[in-house]
């Protein structure tokens, strides 16, 4: 057993239903027990899709251990089919189901359904989210995707894998990298699973190479892809200007185009603000990098040549990639931290005294908590790194994105610092007055001892129990309702006479 | 799977006593009660909530806690390995050794509930037991009590039932068969304060609450013990109360001006208050309610309400809507509907008033579809996805987590239902 309160990644199922999600046309039976459906509102609330993610949970409850949950797994396969009408439909089971052992994909396969069944099997007790997402994309890519059938045309072709829903920038991302391939002359033939239905990834095996933009989702996908169809597959990130100038570099070669016209034409902001004088203060700052294996590499090399910051600490809760994020920190001269504890990446922190740390929703928090400037940079994150504005990470907009995204909290650090730092300074102190105007500081009227409201002790206890945010509010309005009323003392029938009266 | 018999209440009868009651079974898109240690959790303030679950569960509890997980609550999960499905007597041994650590370094807890999941009860993990073994070694200073919030047994609310029924047993016994009155139910701190003050004004008690701040206020039960039910889906927690010989005061539950003044008055009326005590210790508080109640009456009235089952709070919701407010209640769903305890709460509901009990979400979502009510009350899950249909909604959750009875909250209670409503006709883009 493992003690948790935060846990960085969701149970393997979660990881199926955020590629079901992602595609069109796709239907997921999930064997689960009432309440699993909590994960609904992770797509509705924190993504705010405008749909219900395409998932049926059989939702058995104790009453149905007694045999028939079979039965409740192929009558909710039945209606999904007959109510959504998919191409495909997915089945698997959630940690209990995983116990009961009905063999959800089996029983499925015996009701003769017009569609094909994928079944997918997760180790609940074993694996993670990412883990059950890459598994659910290689296997419905193991089903569908067919051999090239047409001959190979003028213009060079490649699929983009990884986007899912629930992905950390996914969606503007595959903005950035969409218009970088059509810049460089580089067709797209499918995305998945982000928008691809399962005809879509039948196609697969008409192009010529694959763009993995998420090792975490799509590299298990990738890797059979390049053994049966023989597609190469991209290995750089395009994560910073120096990756992205890479990727460009690995894309031309796979493409046998040439690069050059389009990394001398390609601009990012990054190099000359990280170049302008004002950055010169970023020189050194001590960073701490943790996150998912992909965002935490890239974001070390970001930090490390282009911000010149100096990388104290670089970790990830991947357990799948921690080699890569082994061997990047040994060519920063740490060693990585692998751990999906949240303690004792508190701890590395705190160690570590970094000026910046780099991280996921949990860092922000633990940051937070030991007063340190902190910026998000992988899942797990929370509804407001699902930004409405256009934010991505890839490419050199995002390489924009992130040197405005990390120096703005170090900015308000220093302000903060500085505002503090000289609080008690003769010039800047509250009475000073505007000195450079040459003016004498105006003499500050003292306050007329004005017959205040008295709040009687029960009253102002009632009130501390009001929470803080709306506290302020409450105490002017009832304030004011006393004083208009010529009441000199506020009782708890005041504050509630008051709280009634401006409901109106 | 379909819903049977979904007729309205006989037309003229006066309310609907004999309520037209579906039962739906499918599936459901409801929270676990593993939910309500989130509050619970809040109330007791010596006590942690250890799950003893999977990664599922921790996670469950990590999205519907949201930023509430950072602030060093008193809950986690023990997460179930693959070692630990191997061998049960591993199982328990790791779990000891969970708790060991846990308590180590939180000496402030006084009581840790050992909470079952839908995976602890499935391999049949048996916590009763570990919870007697663990209370031998850990008292004085700890008692440690269990009981199941699984996905299987509890739905949402259900979890602060089995909770609180769990606690039951280690009430102290009443030293005399003097009345006593017991609130049952876990309620916002400044809501039993105002309820408090009033049984004091009628001269009522003495009052004892369950769930208590502390575990070790724990109020005492006997024969003299009479007890009012806050929250509606306390079914075993009543059951178990009465079998240590307390007596239920049926009322209708606290929500509304009228809601809060009939609940107060079964208990006065029980314990033989004068009609002019109660009327000097309930009036300007009701006036009040009602003078609150009285600019949102103009926002929602005539309004037809639906609501998706979440809490078992949807029938008093609904009562209070339609008797206060003047909505008008569509279809009520509600995951159980207690026949008993609800009684007095369905004879308030205008006639023709549809109750479904149970889940189809799928055949429930066309109803509403079809119907479209001006107001839907639903799960975080179904409100986003119904708003991009076009239909205005209200998630439930927060009514459950919002302090929202007794008269000083009508007015906020009946602003949750106003508020969509205001926005969707403010918004112009």
């Amino acid at each position: 057993m493992q003690l948790a309160v935060w846990t960085y990644e969701g149970p393997p199922h979660v990881g199926a239903m955020r590629v079901a999600t992602a595609m069109e046309g796709l239907h997921y039976v999930l064997h689960a027990p009432q309440g699993d459906t909590y994960a609904d509102l992770l797509f509705t609330m924190i993504e705010r899709r405008h749909r219900r993610p395409p998932v049926t949970y059989t939702t058995f409850q104790a009453r149905d251990l007694g045999g028939d949950t079979a039965e409740l797994l192929k009558a909710a396969a039945l209606d999904a089919v007959a109510r959504f009408r998919p191409q495909a439909l997915l089945v698997g089971a959630s940690c209990t189901a995983e116990l009961i052992q009905d063999d959800p994909g089996g029983l499925a396969r015996t009701l003769g359904l017009p569609v094909p069944v994928v079944p997918i099997e997760l180790p609940s007790y074993q694996r993670k989210e990412n883990w059950g997402a890459a598994e659910t994309l290689y296997r419905l890519v193991r089903a569908f995707a067919q051999p090239r059938s047409t001959p190979r045309g003028d213009r060079p072709t490649c699929n983009i894998l990884g986007p899912t829903a629930l992905g950390f920038r996914h969606r503007d991302d595959l903005v950035e990298i969409r218009g970088l391939l059509a810049r460089l002359g580089v067709d797209v033939n499918v995305v998945a699973p982000l928008g691809a239905t399962p005809a879509d990834l039948a196609r697969l095996g008409e192009a010529d190479f694959n763009v993995v933009l998420y090792p975490e989702t799509a590299g298990v996908a990738a890797e059979w892809l390049a053994r049966t169809f023989d597609q190469k597959a991209t290995t750089v990130v395009p994560i910073g200007v120096g990756a992205t100038r890479d990727f460009i570099a690995e894309v031309a070669g796979l493409a046998s185009i040439d690069a050059r016209p389009i990394l001398a034409a390609e601009t990012s902001r990054l190099p000359w603000y990280s170049r302008s004088v004002d950055s010169n203060y970023l020189t050194g700052k001590r960073v701490f990098v943790f996150g998912d294996a992909t965002h935490a590499i890239a974001a070390a090399r970001v930090a490390a040549k282009e911000l010149a910051f100096e990388v104290v600490g670089l970790g990830t809760y991947s357990r799948e990639q921690a080699r890569d994020v082994r061997a990047a920190a040994r060519d920063l001269g740490l060693e990585a931290l692998i751990s999906d504890d949240y303690l004792a990446v508190e701890a590395a922190i705190a160690a570590a005294q970094p000026e910046l740390v780099l991280g996921t929703q949990m860092e922000r928090h633990i940051a937070k908590k030991l007063g340190i400037p902190c910026a998000v940079i992988s899942a797990p994150v929370h509804v407001q790194d699902f930004p409405a504005r256009h934010s991505p990470q890839m490419g050199f907009e995002g390489a924009n994105v992130l040197f405005d995204t990390w120096v703005h909290p170090l900015m308000m650090g220093l302000e903060e610092h500085l505002l503090r730092m000289f609080r008690d300074d003769f010039e800047f102190h509250d009475e000073a007055g505007a000195s450079h105007l040459g003016a004498a500081p105006a003499p500050v009227p003292v306050p007329v001892a004005v017959e205040a409201v008295r709040w009687a002790q029960d009253a102002e206890s009632e009130l501390r129990k009001i929470p803080f945010f709306v506290r302020g509010k409450a105490r002017r309005n009832t304030e004011a309702f006393a004083a208009e009323r010529g009441l000199a003392t506020i009782t708890l029938e005041t504050l509630y006479d008051a709280k009634a009266h401006f409901a109106r | 799977m379909t819903l049977a018999a979904a007729s309205p209440a006989s037309p003229g009868a006066a309310g609907c006593g004999e309520p037209a009651v579906a039962k739906e079974r499918g599936q459901r898109e409801v929270f676990c009660g593993l939910t309500g240690i989130v509050w619970l959790h809040r109330k007791i303030q010596d006590a942690f909530f250890l799950v003893v679950g999977s990664r599922t569960c921790a996670h469950l509890l990590q999205s519907a806690a949201g930023v509430m997980i950072f602030a060093e609550p008193r809950f986690a999960t023990a997460i179930i390995e693959e070692r630990d499905l191997a061998g049960l007597a591993d199982a328990n041994e790791a779990l000891e050794q969970i708790v060991g650590t846990l308590l180590a370094r939180r000496p402030d807890i006084r009581m840790l509930f050992l909470v079952g999941s839908c995976p602890s009860e499935v391999i049949k993990l048996d916590l009763a037991e570990a919870a007697r073994r663990l209370t031998r070694r850990h008292l004085p200073q700890v008692r440690v009590l269990h009981y199941s919030g699984s996905g299987i047994e509890t739905t949402f609310t259900e979890g602060e039932d089995a909770c609180l029924a769990a606690l039951v047993p280690e009430l102290p016994a009443a030293r005399d068969d003097a009345p006593a009155l017991m609130v049952v139910g876990a309620l916002a701190e400044v809501v039993e304060d105002q309820f408090r003050r009033l049984f004091a004004a009628m001269g009522i008690g003495p009052v004892g609450f369950l769930p208590p701040r502390l575990s070790t206020d724990l109020p005492a039960v006997g024969p003299g013990t009479r007890f009012l039910m806050a929250q509606p889906f306390l079914a075993g927690t009543a059951r178990a109360l009465e079998a240590r010989g307390a007596r239920l005061v049926p009322a209708p539950f606290p929500l509304g001006a009228e809601g809060t003044t009939l609940w107060l008055r079964a208990a006065a009326d029980d314990w033989g208050v004068t009609p002019r005590a109660f009327h000097e210790a309930t009036a300007f508080g009701e006036q009040r309610a009602r003078r609150a109640l009285s600019a949102r009456r103009e926002r929602l009235h005539g309004l037809r309400v639906g609501f998706f089952p979440d809490s078992q709070l949807e029938v008093p919701l609904a009562r209070f809507l339609a008797r206060e407010l003047g909505m008008v209640p569509t279809e009520i769903g509600t995951p159980y509907l207690h026949r008993d305890h609800m009684a007095p709460e369905v004879a308030l509901l205008p006639p023709g008033t549809r109750i479904v009990e149970g889940q189809h979400v799928e055949n429930q979502l066309d109803r509403f579809r079809a119907e479209r009510p001006d107001l839907t009350v639903c799960g975080l899950g179904l409100a986003n996805p119904l708003e991009a249909e076009g239909l205005a909604t209200k998630w439930s959750i927060e009514l459950v987590f919002s302090p929202i009875q007794g008269y000083e909250q009508a007015g906020d209670l009946a602003e949750l239902f106003v508020r969509p409503l205001a926005r969707r006709a403010r918004l112009e883009v």
